[in-house]
């Protein structure tokens, strides 16, 4: 497991590995939103929860493509299938691969970029937090729409259709601990449901993303 | 027969023949009482009912309205039924239903969110808000179009049988997830439930009795497009069977 890991992880830092495209593409939306919605900071302070969680999303979504559809094409999930590791270890592997190269360094980025965002002082921590328990999920959630689509030519964008309705939940709780955060509300419950359904698709996911992956392998 | 075996006399329509020879004799019964229904319906809902006191004569599109939305979710838990039986039995015919009755959901859920735009439009002075139950429909419209456009995407049928059962398993648990969630998330202009079995909280009864035989129109509707897009389903199956077998003998 910790093989398959480290061989992700290698792979996703060496150069055209993909490491880095989430990262940039989080801090260009983020960079052109002020331009788009005009320069007033309580405007900016306002929406800046909201666009800091849906950049996080979509430099998510954008990176899922790539999460199999480099190792089915040279046959490396055939050898992952047949081999004595469980394929539903194989897939989580490969989520929390994902999650590290991509979710894990917008977390970090993000406070940064609040900072673009004039992002009130107490929402910065909470930023932090709601990310760290959102991103597992949208990671996870994530392989299960590559694993059903990997098989495809183009999947590219039915993967982003599949996956889109499966993200609400997450990103409704997510977005809602930053804004409450930022405003110094009561977040008790979005924060409790988030971690919630984070640690629910981290711990189910994998089952129904490994069993589409044996349907398209056989 | 005892209860077990006319339950177990369910299975024998797995098979596509006797599927057919059923659903050909009783088909023209559903169309007709369809028909009859929605006309009755619809005619006594447009016609014969005075129009609300303070919504005027909009409240007619009641009857199209919570019919159709009924329907939307109704379609989606019979995929689920039908996807259920298709991973754990393999019938062909009930990953085919599955199949044939997604666009009819799709449809059905179209229909409520114009005629509720329509509807909302005079009411709230507004064709959109991002109310909870109007967002869960068009969260379940997403749901619609990326089951169907996956069946499309996938040759094989059988992978494609598989992986949109699996699709519709995952995201009922996420549909009902993002209800809650946006729930949560805003509250709504959205008026409660029209009907339920506590009669307190029904429509008045002026409204409730054409209601009532419109979503038995709209039931009676559905069941008879499942059950002929399902034989379409069959039947065009069956001849790429042939066209196959013909070209492997020429």
């Amino acid at each position: 497991m910790i093989a398959l890991l480290v061989r992700d992880l290698r792979l996703a830092f060496r150069a055209g590995g993909g490491f880095g495209l989430g990262l940039a593409f989080f801090l260009i939306v983020t960079v052109l939103v002020p331009f788009s919605v005009g320069p007033q900071s309580s405007l900016l302070a306002s929406i800046a929860p909201g666009v800091l969680w849906l950049g996080a999303l979509l430099a998510c979504l954008l990176s899922l493509d790539r999460l199999l559809a480099l190792d089915w094409e040279d046959g490396t999930l055939d050898l992952l299938a047949t081999a004595p590791l469980p394929l539903e270890a194989a897939v989580s592997v490969k989520a929390l691969a994902h999650w590290l190269t991509t979710g894990l360094p917008l977390v970090l980025a993000a406070p940064v970029l609040g900072v673009l965002l004039n992002l009130p002082g107490p929402g910065y921590g909470w930023l932090v937090v709601s990310l760290l328990l959102g991103t597992p999920a949208l990671s996870v959630i994530g392989t299960f729409g590559a694993a059903l689509t990997v098989g495809l030519k183009r999947g590219g964008l039915l993967l982003s259709l599949l996956v889109l309705p499966l993200y609400v939940p997450t990103l409704i709780f997510g977005a809602e601990v930053a804004r409450r955060g930022a405003q110094g509300l009561d977040l008790a419950t979005p924060l409790l449901m988030l971690a919630g359904i984070s640690a629910a698709a981290v711990a189910l996911i994998p089952f129904a993303s490994a069993a589409v992956l044996r349907v398209n392998l056989r | 027969m005892s209860f077990a075996q006319k339950m177990n006399a369910v299975w024998e329509y797995a098979n596509p023949r006797k599927f057919l020879a059923t659903t050909e004799r009783v088909l023209p019964f559903f169309w007709a009482s369809a028909a009859l229904c929605l006309v009755i319906g619809l005619v006594w809902g447009f016609f014969f009912t005075p129009d609300d006191y303070r919504q005027g004569s909009t409240v007619k599109i009641i009857y199209l309205h919570v019919p159709s939305a009924l329907m939307a979710i109704n379609a989606w838990l019979m995929m689920l039924v039908t996807s259920l039986v298709w991973i754990v039995r393999r019938h062909h015919v009930s990953a085919l239903a599955a199949r044939a009755a997604a666009p009819v959901g799709l449809v059905m859920t179209l229909i409520a969110l114009l005629t509720g735009a329509i509807w909302g439009q005079p009411m709230w002075g507004t064709w959109w808000a991002w109310d909870p139950r109007l967002t869960s429909f068009l969260i379940l419209f997403l749901f619609y179009l990326g089951y169907i456009a996956l069946w499309e995407a996938i040759e094989d049928p059988d992978t494609a049988a598989d992986l949109t059962s699996v699709l519709c398993l995952v995201g009922s648990v996420f549909a009902i997830l993002s209800r809650y969630a946006v729930n949560f998330w805003n509250q709504g202009l959205h008026q409660g439930a029209s009907l339920s079995l506590d009669k307190e909280e029904n429509v008045a009864d002026v409204f409730y009795f054409p209601l009532l035989v419109c979503i038995a129109g709209f039931v009676l509707l559905f069941i008879a497009l499942v059950l002929y897009r399902t034989g379409t389903e069959i039947r065009a199956r069956r001849i790429r069977a042939l066209l196959a077998r013909e070209r492997i003998a020429a």
